[in-house]
């Protein structure tokens, strides 16, 4: 039986999927299942490239899901975290989930369980900041417009929200760090990709895409933003950790006055 | 619109507005319908003040000016402020826009009361009606109740408005006579009554005929001014249960009496927002919804008033050390949760964690239990457990000494030799 192997994906979900179950049919004990692009294989390792393959996915989807309904939201979730050899765990994970009648996904006794279980909690707890921190701007082509740069590719989880909220608007929802967005035609939700050569932030600068009413509105909530501070209970620390500092730049309220 | 005005109004009515706590925009399941705007759900905190407290809602009051006269109200008729007005159309399209651009999960509209309870309730009503119909907005709407509005526009209010609320203000009668002469407790009772006695008409109505309209589908809330008169914590607390039961209350708030004002029936301006006893009633108030508690209990004739030091659930652990210690790997939920140091997050993962095996010190610290109050109430798959036979005054300052919380020096009566 060969025990550990690299397997070589395209970097989706379901190319990691299909990895997964290539990594099953050939009973490894040890995948390491890595993105293409950014490959750091041991010496000797042997390796081998996959090819995504949908209906491979599906089945390895399905039978996690038909375990349990938790582990497959903290798969999808650890999966979407990006951090380094989340891939490695997530294999380990799933072997162990699928391979034993006792070990279940909410064995918070098992180090990988809860691993996994803390690593989906951060993007979990980061797809709710994106849903609280997305600031739109309306452009002058009727499109409400925003940036944002989480620290996990939390996207594909919001877009969800967004179309169930604003459906009789156009939205665009940018991140700049994984140079893809979402866009809302009103009727349907679209992957974009924008070539941006001036990123529109809630600056001080105007930026001529937007709106007049817009800036008055962003001033309005700045303004509001400072009248509901009760001055005799501020308390800086508590509001710098519910409202992180890297996400400042995004948001209107934090802005120096126009 | 006029942007400047309206600004210089926006500035005073929220200012006005921001002693109000209540900031849930949760517990209503209104949907987004035929395309519409908004939605309800979960409820989010967009931004958060510099104060530390959540903004969800655009809070505002419709106008500040105001008949009544309460001591401890910014917007009590004596008082020499600017005063301001908001037309109906111009918050409708404040709340359409903030929504718009996800800056609120929707609007809370409270208001002076002008000329009558009656005539300001109608145009907080003609707000909620306005957004609903013509805007076809589904987002929160939570709607101040006015003390002595009638039963007809209470009835009207929860057709549009996901939460109604009065502010019982003063937790005890005599508090409220002595600091709002002009109101009279009955006529904040009257509308929570009607609103409470709504409600559950429309869910029996609900389970006959599904397509019934949602009535202030959230529920209703209160708030109580904490520190302002004498009354002590079983006062506060008692009041507040007689709320959740009597009026099907989903939440009271407690709100710190912040000094706005040189009235001598009044605590001085400058004195400090007691805001550790708030906090304090905050955590007394989630042991009686959330981890069984009752709240004879906590407090009673004998300990009327919550331990500033600790917090209530170790202080109900340390007067009832007969209980304890308890086998985690054995007990109900039910004592799981009474455990101090271990909240529900944790009491759910002890109860899936044990089903694989006997849990130990380091699972249960891996979890996220506060071991350094845990430790002396528990035992679990380990021979290694606090064995000595400690009284309460022992634990207790043992526990102070081990913890580092964010009211240290609020509490630390120790004299420091070197500062």
């Amino acid at each position: 039986m060969n025990s550990t192997k690299t397997l070589i994906y395209d970097g989706s979900f379901n190319g990691f999927l299909t990895a997964v179950f290539i990594g099953f049919e050939q009973k490894l004990t040890n995948a390491d299942i890595q993105k293409q692009g950014n490959l750091q294989s041991g010496l000797f390792a042997e390796t081998e490239t996959i090819f995504t393959n949908v209906t491979k996915a599906q089945r390895v989807w399905n039978g996690i899901r038909n375990k349990s309904n938790t582990a497959i939201k903290n798969i999808y979730f650890s999966f979407l975290s990006e951090q380094k050899n989340i891939e490695a765990l997530l294999y380990y994970y799933i072997q162990k989930l699928m391979g034993s009648k006792h070990l279940g996904a909410t064995d918070f006794s098992d180090d990988a369980v809860l691993k996994i279980n803390n690593v989906a909690h951060k993007v979990s707890r980061e797809k709710h900041r994106m849903e609280a921190f997305v600031r739109f701007q309306l452009t002058k082509d009727d499109i409400y417009f925003a940036n944002i740069e989480p620290d996990f590719d939390v996207l594909p989880l919001i877009s969800k929200h967004f179309r169930n909220r604003y459906a009789d608007q156009q939205w665009i929802i940018y991140d700049l760090k994984r140079k893809y967005g979402l866009f809302y035609n009103l009727h349907t939700v679209e992957i974009i990709s924008l070539d941006l050569t001036d990123i529109p932030q809630n600056s001080l600068q105007k930026n001529s895409a937007f709106t007049n009413e817009e800036y008055e509105y962003q001033e309005l909530w700045n303004n509001y933003f400072k009248s509901t501070t009760i001055k005799s209970r501020i308390n800086t620390k508590l509001h710098v950790q519910h409202v992180p500092k890297r996400y400042w730049k995004y948001l209107s309220e934090k802005k120096v006055a126009v | 619109m006029d942007f400047k005005r309206i600004k210089e109004k926006l500035n005073i009515l929220a200012d006005a507005a921001k002693y109000d706590v209540s900031c849930s925009s949760s517990g209503s399941n209104r949907k987004n319908k035929n395309n519409g705007l908004g939605d309800t759900g979960t409820g989010i905190c967009h931004t958060y003040t510099e104060d530390g407290r959540c903004v969800s809602l655009l809070k505002i009051l419709l106008t500040n000016h105001c008949i009544f006269d309460c001591a401890y109200c910014v917007t009590r008729k004596s008082n020499d402020i600017k005063r301001a007005a908001f037309k109906i159309q111009e918050v409708v399209d404040l709340t359409i826009n903030f929504y718009r651009r996800n800056y609120i999960e929707g609007l809370f509209l409270s208001s002076g009361i002008f000329k009558s309870a009656d005539y300001t309730m109608e145009r907080l009503i003609a707000v909620a009606k306005k957004l609903r119909l013509e805007e076809n907005f589904n987002g929160y709407i939570h709607l101040k109740s006015i003390p002595g509005a009638s039963d007809e526009l209470m009835y009207e209010a929860g057709l549009y408005a996901d939460r109604l609320s009065v502010n019982i203000e003063i937790p005890t009668i005599s508090g409220l006579k002595l600091l709002a002469p002009d109101k009279k407790h009955e006529d904040f009772i009257k509308p929570m009554l009607k609103v409470k006695n709504e409600i559950i008409r429309y869910k029996e109505e609900r389970k006959i005929i599904k397509s019934t309209a949602k009535y202030a589908p959230a529920g209703q809330s209160t708030q109580m001014i904490i520190g302002a008169t004498g009354e002590s914590d079983k006062d506060i607390m008692y009041s507040a249960t007689h709320f959740y039961k009597n009026y099907k209350m989903k939440r009271v708030y407690y709100s710190g009496y912040v000094p706005i004002s040189t009235d001598n029936r009044l605590p001085s301006l400058g004195s400090e927002v007691p805001m550790l006893r708030e906090n304090r009633l905050y955590q007394t108030d989630w042991l009686l919804r959330f981890y069984g508690f009752n709240v004879t209990e906590i407090l009673d004739a004998n300990n009327p008033n919550l331990d500033m030091d600790i917090d209530p659930k170790l202080m109900w652990a340390l007067r009832n050390l007969n209980y304890f210690p308890v086998d985690i790997n054995k007990v109900d939920a039910h004592m799981l949760a009474r455990i101090p140091g271990i909240g529900m997050d944790s009491v759910r993962k002890i109860i899936s964690g044990r089903k694989y095996r006997n849990l130990n010190w380091s699972h249960l610290k891996k979890m996220g239990i506060a071991l350094n109050r845990a430790k002396y109430f528990i035992i679990c798959n380990s021979n290694d457990w606090e064995r000595r036979d400690l009284d309460a005054p022992k634990i207790r300052s043992m526990i102070l000494q081990s913890q580092n919380g964010k009211f240290k020096n609020q509490y630390n009566n120790q004299l420091s030799l070197f500062v």
